[in-house]
């Protein structure tokens, strides 16, 4: 049994260190968890995305109060109840809808942040695998939520999505039924698809943002140059005041001060989307009510699948599965397909900065042409920029195979 | 300043994937349609000066106008009721008060002569194959048709109503097939509430009915319009009531010929019912706006104090 002190207050810091731990908890998370001083902006799109997910999660719960998860009145319950009859219903419905697509936008930078200045090698593998499990789960929950206001992109979408499951060639019809639990999409589906949106995967995200945050506690946050730093001498240097020479800062409050600013600036983007510029988010097509018999003349998803969509299109049924399927899990293995020693930003090692703007520019242009309409020019283009995205694997294995260390 | 570069690549290429998706895939998904302007510049002009007491004269008696369509604002009721009507003709023929108001004069002059021609409905209704109008033409009382047209679209305008609500607008623009349930509207007109059950169930039949006709008569019920201000662009709206046809090639929806004022009347209902919460938003969404300038500007001197000392 440990020692407790008679004498102190109830709930006094020395009461609640005792029962919790609180003074160590809060210099493990905070005051002396340990930051690199030589970061930019970018460094603080992990708080940014924590902040979107708290607005989505908050907005979503007063959604939640008014949404009826049943085809016949969910249509109407998002777009005359919330919209119309609940006070400030649309904000809310506004900041979930721009906050979903949004989340994606930081969610990329986030990525290519990462794979710009190698984040996720040497002892940091956990943080990209946590980290990309993320990205697939946060996908399902945004795919979720895209079904429940019933509109016709929500249905087409479904089906389409749905389809996918029969696995081409395997006609694999029973499964696409047991997920819809139905022949097409109707109110089992839409209910399924309400628990996983509200209920299953808001719980897998949170606990994996939890692993998210710890797997960076021990090999801590890379910095702009990939330096690598003594973290206890660099810390022992800035409790001594050495402020300068460290190379060091605290989390709280030295980094949170820089993390807070930058999210100052991202909200006054969010509320001018909100209030202002919100189609891109709301698809207008969503706002006619679903209809089996009436097909859109465009079925495309939200546009940050739509790289992954474009490589299933250009291929035949089969093979574009095949693609899509790999394009799906290609990113996990980035910590050991890339097998340079080098920690360091794209732009000093080499061919490696190449790969990264092919990358990044490759994955633009799917994403555009992923929405246009496949006929013409577009579809030879599409095959293209599909086979330089699965050929930029192998290319990552070599170049990095070649690298020398600096 | 590295960091103000680093923000410049971001921002280029969140605004080129931006570009992409929106306006530029949208450009190629939809064919760009030019608007007239509600000028119905097909339409021929109307050349004559029109007598408004000979064009009433006219609607009374050889036009014929009273044996389909009321003018209630002078005491004419509607020949039989909307449900009797839409057996009869497949829609309940408008009421003409307010006509005058709402409608571009020489679209009313060109129906007034050759409906199915004025409503861009020739495919569907052609004279050498059977199928007529239900709306009979005007062949003229005798004298020169073109005057007597014009007489009776001054009658119109002279007894149309110096102000009309939007609603009334849309009332006999859209409404006659047009349902908007999130105003407890039909086709029928407003709901109205019923102390029994059995009553609001009755008229319920009343309203099945009358859709029934009217699938029978445009091949499917047309689309109930509550949330329609967002599910189009302001754009394919405007070009779309213009001229249905030049958006959706043998829709067996009619041009309607709204005047340009018309039109936003009719609009300014749309938006009103589907998108209530835009008045509120351009009012609560600068004040949003300041508070995050105030909160990143207060932060950012937060960030100076917090790392003074450290470089």
């Amino acid at each position: 049994m440990a020692k407790f002190d008679e004498n102190a207050r109830p709930f006094s810091e020395k009461w609640l260190d005792e029962r919790l731990g609180v003074v160590t908890l809060k210099k493990v998370l905070s005051t002396e968890y340990w930051i690199p001083k030589d970061i930019n902006f970018l460094w603080a799109m992990g708080m940014v995305l924590a902040a979107t997910f708290g607005l989505l999660l908050i907005s979503g719960i007063f959604l939640l109060m008014y949404y009826k998860p049943d085809a016949a009145l969910a249509f109407d319950s998002v777009n005359y109840t919330i919209m119309t009859e609940v006070g400030y219903g649309w904000l809310w419905r506004h900041i979930h809808g721009v906050g979903a697509s949004i989340v994606f936008l930081i969610i990329y930078i986030h990525m290519f942040t990462g794979i710009y200045y190698g984040s996720y090698k040497k002892g940091r593998e956990m943080i990209w695998i946590s980290g990309m499990l993320l990205f697939v789960v946060f996908s399902a929950e945004a795919f979720s939520g895209y079904m429940l206001p019933w509109g016709q992109m929500s249905y087409w979408a479904g089906m389409v999505i749905t389809n996918l499951f029969s696995g081409g060639s395997l006609e694999a019809y029973g499964l696409v039924e047991w997920i819809r639990g139905d022949y097409v999409p109707g109110d089992a589906f839409l209910t399924r698809f309400f628990m996983l949106h509200v209920l299953l995967l808001p719980l897998v995200i949170i606990g994996l943002i939890v692993l998210h945050f710890g797997t960076l506690r021990l090999p801590h946050v890379n910095n702009q140059k990939g330096e690598e730093i003594d973290f206890e001498e660099a810390a022992e240097l800035y409790k001594a005041g050495k402020k300068k020479e460290s190379k060091v800062i605290p989390f709280n409050p030295v980094f949170l001060s820089k993390d807070v600013f930058v999210m100052g600036v991202y909200f006054i983007l969010f509320f001018y989307l909100v209030f202002f510029h919100f189609n891109f988010a709301m698809d207008p097509v969503n706002f006619d009510p679903a209809d089996g018999l009436k097909t859109p003349p465009h079925i495309y998803p939200e546009w940050y699948f739509l790289w992954s969509y474009e490589i299933l299109r250009p291929f035949n049924k089969d093979l574009g599965l095949i693609a899509f399927g790999i394009a799906q899990i290609a990113l996990f293995f980035l910590p050991f397909i890339d097998r340079s020693p080098n920690v360091a930003p794209a732009h000093k090692r080499g061919l490696f900065n190449l790969w990264f703007w092919v990358l990044l520019a490759d994955m633009i242009v799917l994403t555009i042409l992923g929405k246009l309409p496949p006929e013409g020019i577009y579809n030879d283009l599409g095959l293209v920029a599909a086979i330089v995205f699965l050929l930029l694997g192998p290319a990552l294995f070599v170049i990095t195979k070649m690298e020398k260390k600096i | 300043m590295k960091e103000l570069k680093v923000l410049a690549v971001v921002v280029f290429f969140s605004l080129l994937v931006y570009w992409g998706v929106e306006p530029f895939a949208h450009g190629q998904m939809h064919k760009h349609v030019d608007g007239d302007n509600f000028a119905y510049s097909d339409l021929p002009e109307i050349t004559k000066k029109g007598d408004a007491v000979n064009g009433g004269n006219l609607v009374m008696g050889a036009g014929a106008c009273l044996g389909c369509h009321s003018i209630k604002s002078q005491g004419m009721p509607a020949p039989m009721d909307a449900g009797t009507a839409a057996a009869s003709y497949g829609v309940n023929p408008p009421d003409l008060s307010n006509i005058g108001a709402l409608y571009d004069e020489k679209f009313l002059a060109a129906l007034i002569k050759n409906p199915a021609h004025a409503l861009n409905v020739e495919h569907k209704f052609d004279p050498a194959a059977g199928k007529m109008h239900p709306m009979v033409a005007f062949y003229g009382a005798g004298g020169d048709i073109d005057q007597e047209v014009a007489d009776m679209v001054a009658y119109f305008k002279s007894i149309a109503p110096k102000e009309l609500s939007a609603k009334e607008a849309f009332d006999n623009a859209c409404g006659r097939c047009h349902a908007m349930r999130y105003d407890k509207y039909t086709q029928l007109g407003d709901t109205p509430e019923f102390k029994y059950e059995k009553d609001a169930l009755a008229y319920q039949i009343k309203v099945l009915e009358y859709q029934d006709h009217l699938k029978a008569y445009m091949g499917k019920l047309p689309p109930d319009l509550s949330m329609i201000i967002r599910a189009r662009s302001a754009h394919f709206l405007e070009t779309f009531v213009e001229n249905p046809q030049t958006q959706l090639p043998g829709t067996s929806m009619p041009r309607v010929g709204l005047s340009k004022e018309g039109y936003e009347k009719v609009e300014a209902y749309l938006t009103e019912i589907g998108d209530p919460s835009k008045p509120q938003r351009e009012a609560l969404g600068p004040w949003v706006l300041g508070f995050f300038v105030i909160f990143s500007i207060l932060a950012f001197l937060w960030k100076k104090y917090q790392w003074r000392d450290l470089h």
